[in-house]
């Protein structure tokens, strides 16, 4: 699950990572009003979407007059503010960060993920801050700093002395970087998160260690023990059909392509995509509908997947075990009925009673396109929308 | 021969007096020799009952005293799941299987971080797994057992129904299969494939196996590379993602693109410059290993 940046540095600040003094707003009145509140010269005006780049997309400016608070509160807010993580339509910006300014001198990045190979929490620093790390790693992957946390004793002082002082961190400034990381650590490993984020991490002036932005994706498998965090979600910055079919335990992802896609298990449903497309059709969703699906299960993942208008044909792709294929064949029938199918439909199932499930889609009457595998029913789906 | 389980494994199910426990727990045991394979439940409420005369302990402990069960498979749900699994290894069986998925991953963390700092034997497959099927003997997971038969081909994957898919081709050629493991698709882990691998090329039973991956992570990769220096035995793979978008969890909380990094075309690059032969066309796994042996 994701959040917004000033929610995490809420949570961050709970832990005792430093963050410039910030209020969240909701219209250009607020805004106005809460750089009144902050006072000083120099203010920051943020859109709050949960996509990275906002910098990039005019979605961060700073102000140096009230006026200009005003200006750029009505500029971002209600904006479609594009970046490379929100898609070609953009995110509407519906909330703003008013923050002071800050005096930056240096600019370093610290984020931490779960590492798959030593399956320990990763901090990863670097002095190359304020820009996308992901060139930092492809073009100059020595000037990130890696330490694996051992889960026993958290990120011990010397670690955290030790990666600080390879980022650049003045001597006098290693005793503050220190508790800031020490304090990230402990906000990701308390909340359950998957990935935290501080880009920039500024030195001011004055020698300082502050940050300036901050993002947090919590495990959503671990939500049931953090009733707090769960009330941050924000709905209107998620797909609308994703946050549906979650309502009926199916595991749904919009993308761009014509071609619905209904299939039982993640990786048969990734690989029911990659067939689509390696016969030149475009899949326009990943659908598991699960393990344990029901015939209503199945009408719902059809109604879903139907209310995308770009849909133009959808495939069935069952390996029925544990499931049964007839079971599957008589919740598509319904679906198909109830929502009066009107794009083709082809229906791929193996398994338990795959040849009842064959005949009950055959003694429905209905024009479904019946394939005996993977590659064929793909082929037969990309011609039937072509 | 086979890997990890056959005919002559005890095991005790974590987790029988659940819905999904007892369901699993009764087909394993119709299972080709399953009735004397499953020996146990664990449930610490329900100690001296019994599910289907299979005897009920308090801990994994005594029920390994009592029964000589050796093998764990776990249905607890995920809240409880990283405790259970611990709690089979404290009692240091051989092979734990944890079919449960939702684990949170800090739990895993510090399972794994446990396990080696104290050293322990136990194996760990999964969680969030379908299992492992020895084919004519034994079947300990989710899967449905009447789709495989007893040969020779090895299937290792992530994926539950992927890895029915490639059984399904395998079964369409003639082809049995020696051992069947479904790793899982969590981030953080028992078994990779490179340790699935290993036994695979050990396991005189074995001719060839089929390696199905998906993307997130350099799992594929690492056993690629192991396979290029040490494998006697043909591979065959296939990457399921090759369409994901990156930032999209794909349902597997492990099947993630990030940074750039785990894309299903990287991996198969590096399959194919180890010397293992891939396709993009999962519905050609069977016949592309059908060419190796």
């Amino acid at each position: 699950m994701k959040i917004h940046e000033y929610q995490a540095k809420e949570v961050l600040r709970k832990y005792g990572v430093i963050t410039p003094k910030g209020i969240a707003c909701f219209s250009v009145d607020e805004a106005v009003k809460a750089a009144t509140t902050l006072g000083g010269k120099v203010w920051v005006v943020k859109a709050q979407i949960h996509a990275g780049g906002r910098g990039k997309g005019g979605g961060v400016k700073v102000a140096k007059s009230l006026d200009e608070v005003k200006a750029f509160a009505s500029q971002i807010l209600g904006m479609q503010l594009k970046t490379h993580q929100t898609g070609p339509g953009g995110q509407k910006v519906r909330r703003l960060l008013i923050e002071e300014g800050a005096d930056i001198k240096k600019e370093l990045y610290v984020g931490m993920v779960v590492d798959r190979v030593t399956q320990r929490v990763a901090l990863m620093a670097s002095s190359e801050g304020g820009m996308d790390i992901e060139e930092v790693a492809a073009h100059t992957p020595e000037k990130i700093f890696k330490v694996f946390i051992d889960p026993a004793t958290g990120l011990k002082d010397a670690e955290a002395d030790d990666v600080a002082a390879k980022i650049g961190v003045p001597p006098g400034s290693i005793a503050q970087a220190r508790v800031q990381l020490q304090a990230l650590y402990k906000a990701f490993w308390d909340t359950d998160s998957s990935l935290a984020e501080i880009n920039p991490l500024i030195l001011t002036g004055e020698g300082k260690v502050i940050a300036l932005d901050a993002k947090i994706n919590f495990d959503s498998n671990a939500l049931f023990r953090h009733p707090d965090l769960v009330a941050l979600r924000d709905l209107d910055e998620e797909d609308p059909a994703e946050i549906e079919a979650s309502k009926f335990d199916l595991s749904y992802i919009s993308l761009d392509g014509n071609i619905g896609c209904l299939v039982n298990g993640a990786g048969l449903a990734m690989a029911s995509m990659d067939t689509i497309k390696l016969f030149g059709g475009e899949p326009a969703n990943f659908l598991d509908v699960g393990g344990g699906a029901t015939a209503e299960k199945v009408t719902e993942a059809f109604k879903i997947m139907l209310k995308n208008p770009k849909v133009k044909g959808i495939m069935v792709n069952i390996f029925g075990g544990i499931m049964k294929c007839d079971t599957i064949a008589t919740g598509v029938v319904a679906a198909a009925r109830e929502v009066k199918l009107s794009v083709p439909l082809v229906v791929r199932m193996r398994g338990t009673n795959e040849d009842m499930g064959r005949q009950i889609l055959k003694d429905s009457g209905l024009p479904i396109i019946s394939a005996t595998n993977m590659a064929d029913a793909a082929k037969s789906i990309v011609a039937a929308v072509k | 021969m086979s890997i990890l389980i056959n005919k002559n494994s005890r095991v005790m199910t974590q987790g029988i007096t659940g819905k999904t426990g007892q369901f699993h727990t009764k087909m394993g045991k119709e299972y080709a020799n399953g009735k004397n394979c499953y020996v146990a439940g664990v449930n610490p409420k329900k100690a001296g009952e019994s599910f289907d005369d299979i005897p009920i302990f308090g801990t994994v402990a005594e029920a390994k005293k009592q029964t000589g069960a050796n093998v764990s498979v776990i249905y607890v749900p995920p809240p409880f799941a990283a405790a259970a699994i611990w709690e089979a290894i404290e009692a240091d069986l051989e092979l734990v299987i944890c079919i449960t998925e939702g684990i949170p991953v800090r739990d895993m963390i510090e399972v794994k971080d446990r396990m080696a700092k104290q050293g322990r034997k136990s194996i760990l497959v999964g969680p969030n797994c379908p299992g492992v099927i020895t084919p004519d003997e034994i079947k300990i997971g989710i899967m449905p057992g009447h789709i495989h038969k007893k040969g020779r081909i090895g299937v290792v994957s992530r994926s539950g129904t992927l890895t029915y898919e490639a059984v399904g081709q395998l079964m369409d050629l003639g082809l049995g299969q020696s051992t069947c493991v479904g790793i899982g698709g969590d981030p953080v882990n028992g078994l990779k494939h490179i340790d699935v691998m290993k036994m695979f090329n050990d396991d005189a039973e074995t001719d060839a196996v089929i390696m199905v991956g998906e993307i997130g992570g350099s799992d594929e990769e690492t056993c690629a590379e192991w396979i290029k220096a040490n494998m006697k035995k043909p591979v065959v793979g296939f990457i399921a993602g090759v369409t994901a978008p990156e930032g999209k969890r794909m349902g597997h909380a492990g099947a993630i693109i990030s940074g750039g990094k785990g894309t299903a075309q990287e991996k198969l690059d590096v399959m194919e410059a180890c010397g293992i032969k891939t396709t993009k066309n999962p519905a050609d796994m069977g016949r592309l290993l059908k060419t190796v042996i």
